[in-house]
């Protein structure tokens, strides 16, 4: 069964601690099969991530072993998963998100233009800023590939699935290409399908209590997490654009002072001293309120699809085998077909009963993931707030001092 | 709000005024006629008004004449005649003291009260009590420095701007503002009284005392921009918090404004600030609207000037003068820069505080939502904390504003004021040189005339050069004088910068630390919650 003390979900380093790759020390399959990416490289267009593997498994040729994987071979390997029909009991790890560059490069690009137009410093100044988040975005998105990797090595059963098995150890390109345009197509009519049978199977009363509380449940908890995901988003930009603005007040201080006749000058230099510093710290403070906050949102909202998705496919099984039920009962009364029938419904039974007993201990285990994340990262996020705030005190309070002083 | 007065008829209020110089007062162009009540504040950047108001008397027809400082102020609708203004010598007195350091030898000088029927209005108490301290003030023996700390010891003087109350309604309306005095300086004749105002009077204040003393080289604080916006929407009754915000903006532009301009020696001896200041009725500063027949002349003096300015070519003999102005530019660029980037801190703080209490709104409903009870808990807890955070923000934005923000628009409009005495000692300097040359003609008449044998026409031309000879004489020594009254001016006014920006910013500073301070109160109360999801 499910261990106790499961992966908790994303563990989102912090900018320090990108040392040791072992992201999970509440892996008790710690030494079975550890995975990481131990390495990425941003290329023009595309990111390659070094997929490091360590396990004493016997399936593997060797105990140790890393390979080369982009993006699209995450998503096969995640989809191979979703129309796994023995994997229909359970949660499926959410695939990590595209990485996504534009932004940040389309900034970088404007910097670029408008070199001519700000002085040296300026310019140096914002180029800096621009590549650390650039670099904050790639963390990221290793943060969140490995996230994946991770769920899916610590679950009992998806680890040891041949096609994952295949990604961690096949040293050669996967040939996974991207979905063309009629792939993607048939995908987007595929989603429109389903979200249709899942009203329907949604409108299904539960006989079991716990799955109609979780359906409930997760329905209004997924919306909810979207909302808070979004605004935790808007709040942190605001925050963002506010450090920006004090950039630049501390540029033009710093201007003045270098300028200024009166004894000013001194003022002006030390106030922009200041808020150079300040600002740096509003920097972090929006960024990580990005990782623990706004992260652990996403990752949820997520994490919360997946879980629709699983008592989805329990709701098709049952609807399925109450179907097939009346079939049975049907071709008995007309006493046709009744072998066939029987293996129908029995097929369709075993189904439902499988998916059930996985999906109610998935569903626990969702939950305990999903506190034990949420505690971490909300204690992680008082804690730096704390010290930023106390930083950014400690510095205003010298800086005063100093300023009374001279006056 | 109830209405303080009826709606503003200029009749009333002048009533108790001379009767026959109504008739001149209503003589407004028909364009102005038609707008007048409707729209005070429709004017454009103050500072139209600020600059043209000196140069209406030199481009008026009467300018050549030898008080090189006519007093008659066009672009007010004063109610005094154009020329002479008969006051009694009281004021006269005041003024020949008052403006001691500027010249002593200018008999001919009109007094430059602009209102005419004054008497009536300035109880300006015996000039004996006044005397010690002006003289103190403005003797010339004095070092500069010595003079500045006896400004800063001897005064007290506290201004402030309350209770805006709206008067009136629709286009019509306006806000009256409550001025209260609180002083011990015995220009004044009680320690504490008040007056309700409106925005245009204190338009109508600069606008006086910008056209007696900018083209002396006084630095004349500008009055608060007029916004056709944030009017509009206060006539129109709109009671909502932009209204309220702009109302407050305004009301603490207006106080600082009318501080600054009391903290100027000259300034605030002037009747038209003890007027203003104690008056319970102040004839209606009509001249201020945009399209009366005062605004259209003001534009008009501006673009002249500006052509005016281009053609100037000054030999400056003096580097102070050059350093000071390229100084000031510089600083102008600097600060308005700076203005921008607090503006914009001030836009994205208040921005941060909407989504903050979005947020939180949005962490109770998921907190509601979410089925472990200690995590439940922990989520409510967070949503709290991030609204009282928003309300922080929100506090923080106002800091911003008020203390930094404001500060650093009142510097960037006071120096547009220094940069206009610099250009009024070009024009002082233009003027003495245009009578030299005027002067050189006329010689040069006398000397053809010499063998023309016009006995009369001689005499005539020789009265001229006379005539012109003391023109240059006063040219020259006016051209001195702004000189001198400049270097003090803008001495005194780096000083008062010094101080007050080394004041708000730690005020500012200050703020700053109380908004860390609780953020920590905050933080520091939710970790145990925190911690206690088990």
């Amino acid at each position: 069964m499910m261990q106790e003390g499961l992966d908790d979900g994303p563990d989102f380093l912090s900018e320090e601690d990108r040392g040791p790759r072992a992201v999970n020390v509440d892996l008790q399959t710690d030494a079975t099969l550890q995975v990481d990416i131990s390495d990425a490289l941003s290329e023009r267009d595309k990111v390659k991530f070094t997929v490091h593997t360590k396990s004493t498994l016997p399936n593997f040729k060797q105990n140790e072993f890393s390979v080369v994987r982009q993006h699209e071979e995450f998503i096969w390997l995640h989809d191979s998963f979703v129309e796994n029909e023995e994997y229909a009991g359970f949660i499926i790890p959410p695939a990590p998100p595209r990485p996504d560059f534009d932004a940040s490069r389309e900034k970088l690009q404007k910097l670029g233009e408008g070199e001519g137009s700000m002085t040296k410093e300026e310019f140096t100044k914002m180029k800096q800023e621009l590549e650390a988040e650039y670099l904050a975005i790639f963390k990221k998105t290793v943060a969140m590939h490995e996230v994946f990797l991770c769920r899916v090595a610590a679950h009992p059963v998806l680890r040891k699935d041949l096609n994952f098995h295949v990604f961690l150890e096949y040293n050669q390109d996967l040939s996974v290409r991207g979905k063309n345009k009629k792939e993607k197509l048939e995908d987007f009519f595929k989603n429109v399908v389903k979200s249709a049978d899942g009203v329907i199977v949604a409108g299904v009363k539960d006989v079991d209590d716990f799955f109609e509380h979780e359906k409930t449940f997760l329905l209004e908890y997924h919306n909810r997490v979207k909302d808070a995901s979004a605004k935790s988003d808007r709040m942190i930009r605001s925050h963002k654009s506010a450090a920006d603005d004090i950039n630049r007040i501390a540029s033009t201080l710093y201007t003045l002072g270098t300028q200024d006749s009166t004894d000013m000058c001194k003022f002006f230099l030390k106030v922009s001293e200041l808020f150079e510093k300040t600002r740096k710290i509003e920097a972090r403070v929006a960024a990580d309120e990005d990782l623990k906050l706004a992260d652990l949102l996403k990752y949820y909202l997520r994490e919360s699809q997946a879980a629709k998705d699983l008592l989805y496919r329990r709701g098709r099984a049952l609807v399925d085998y109450e179907n097939a039920n009346k079939a049975l009962d049907k071709a008995r009364a007309k006493n046709k077909d009744v072998l066939q029938a029987e293996t129908t419904q029995q097929v369709c039974c075993q189904k439902f009963e499988k998916i059930s007993e996985s999906a109610k201990q998935e569903l626990i285990d969702f939950k305990t993931r999903r506190v034990a994340a949420f505690r971490k990262n909300l204690v992680e996020l008082a804690e730096l707030e704390l010290k930023h705030a106390k930083g950014n005190l400690q510095l205003l309070q010298s800086c005063l001092a100093v300023l009374k002083g001279d006056t | 709000m109830t209405a303080w007065e009826p709606p503003d008829r200029p009749r009333s209020r002048l009533a108790y005024c001379c009767p026959e110089k109504m008739a001149e007062d209503r003589e407004p162009p028909p364009l102005a006629d038609a707008v007048q009540t409707d729209f005070r504040e429709v004017e454009e950047g103050e500072d139209l008004f600020v600059s043209t108001v000196s140069t209406a008397e030199q481009l008026s027809p009467t300018s050549p004449e030898p008080a090189s400082f006519p007093a008659e102020d066009i672009s007010t609708n004063s109610n005094g005649p154009k020329q002479e203004i008969l006051l009694d010598d009281d004021q006269e007195d005041l003024f020949a003291e008052a403006t001691e350091e500027v010249s002593l030898d200018s008999p001919e000088r009109e007094p430059i009260l602009s209102d005419g029927p004054s008497p009536a209005i300035t109880p300006v108490t015996p000039t004996v009590i006044i005397t010690p301290r002006v003289d103190a003030l403005f003797d010339r023996s004095l070092d500069e420095d010595e003079e500045a700390e006896e400004n800063g010891d001897t005064f007290d003087m506290q201004i402030t701007v309350s209770d805006p109350e709206k008067v009136g309604d629709g286009m019509n309306a306006y806000m009256a503002y409550k001025v209260t005095t609180k002083t011990s300086l015995s220009l004044f004749s009680r320690n504490e009284f008040s007056v309700k105002r409106r925005f245009s009077d204190f338009l109508g204040l600069h606008s006086k005392l910008a056209s007696k003393y900018m083209h002396i080289g006084y630095i004349v604080p500008p009055a608060p921009e007029k916004s056709i916006v944030g009017m509009t929407k206060v006539k129109v009754g709109k009671e909502d918090l932009s209204s309220a915000e702009f109302v407050e903006k305004r009301r603490s532009a207006l106080e600082r404004y009318l501080m600054r301009t009391v903290n100027h020696p000259a300034l605030v001896k002037d009747p038209d600030v003890i007027q203003f200041l104690e008056n319970t009725e102040l004839p209606r500063a009509v001249s201020t609207q945009a399209l009366s027949g005062a605004g259209i002349l003001r534009m008009v003096n501006k673009a002249a000037d500006a052509v005016n300015k281009m053609t100037i070519k000054m030999n400056e003999s003096d580097a102070w003068f050059e350093e000071k102005q390229q100084q000031f530019e510089n600083l102008d660029i600097q600060l308005r820069k700076l203005h921008a980037s607090v503006e914009s801190l001030v836009c994205h703080r208040k921005e941060l505080s909407v989504n903050t209490a979005s947020f939180a709104k949005s962490a109770a409903m998921l907190g509601n939502s979410e089925d472990h009870t200690a995590l439940s808990r922990a989520l409510s807890q967070l949503a709290e904390v991030e609204e009282k955070i928003d309300q922080l923000h929100h506090e923080q934005a106002y800091a911003d504003f008020y203390l930094f923000s404001e500060l650093l628009g009142d510097y960037v409009r006071l120096i547009t004021a220094v940069k206009g005495v610099f250009d009024q000692r070009m024009k002082t300097w233009s003027k003495w040189q245009d009578a030299q040359v005027m002067l050189q003609r006329k010689r040069e008449a006398e000397a053809k005339l010499q063998y023309a044998n016009k006995p009369d026409k001689l005499q005539q031309a020789k009265d001229e050069i006379k005539e012109w000879e003391a023109k240059v004489q006063q040219g020259e020594r006016d051209f001195e004088q702004i000189s001198k009254n400049i270097r003090r001016e803008v001495e005194r006014f780096e000083k008062q910068r010094v101080k007050d920006f080394k004041v708000v910013i730690i005020k500012y500073l200050e703020s700053l630390v109380h908004t860390q301070q609780q953020l920590i109160k905050y933080w520091e109360a939710f970790l145990p919650e925190a911690k206690a999801i088990a």
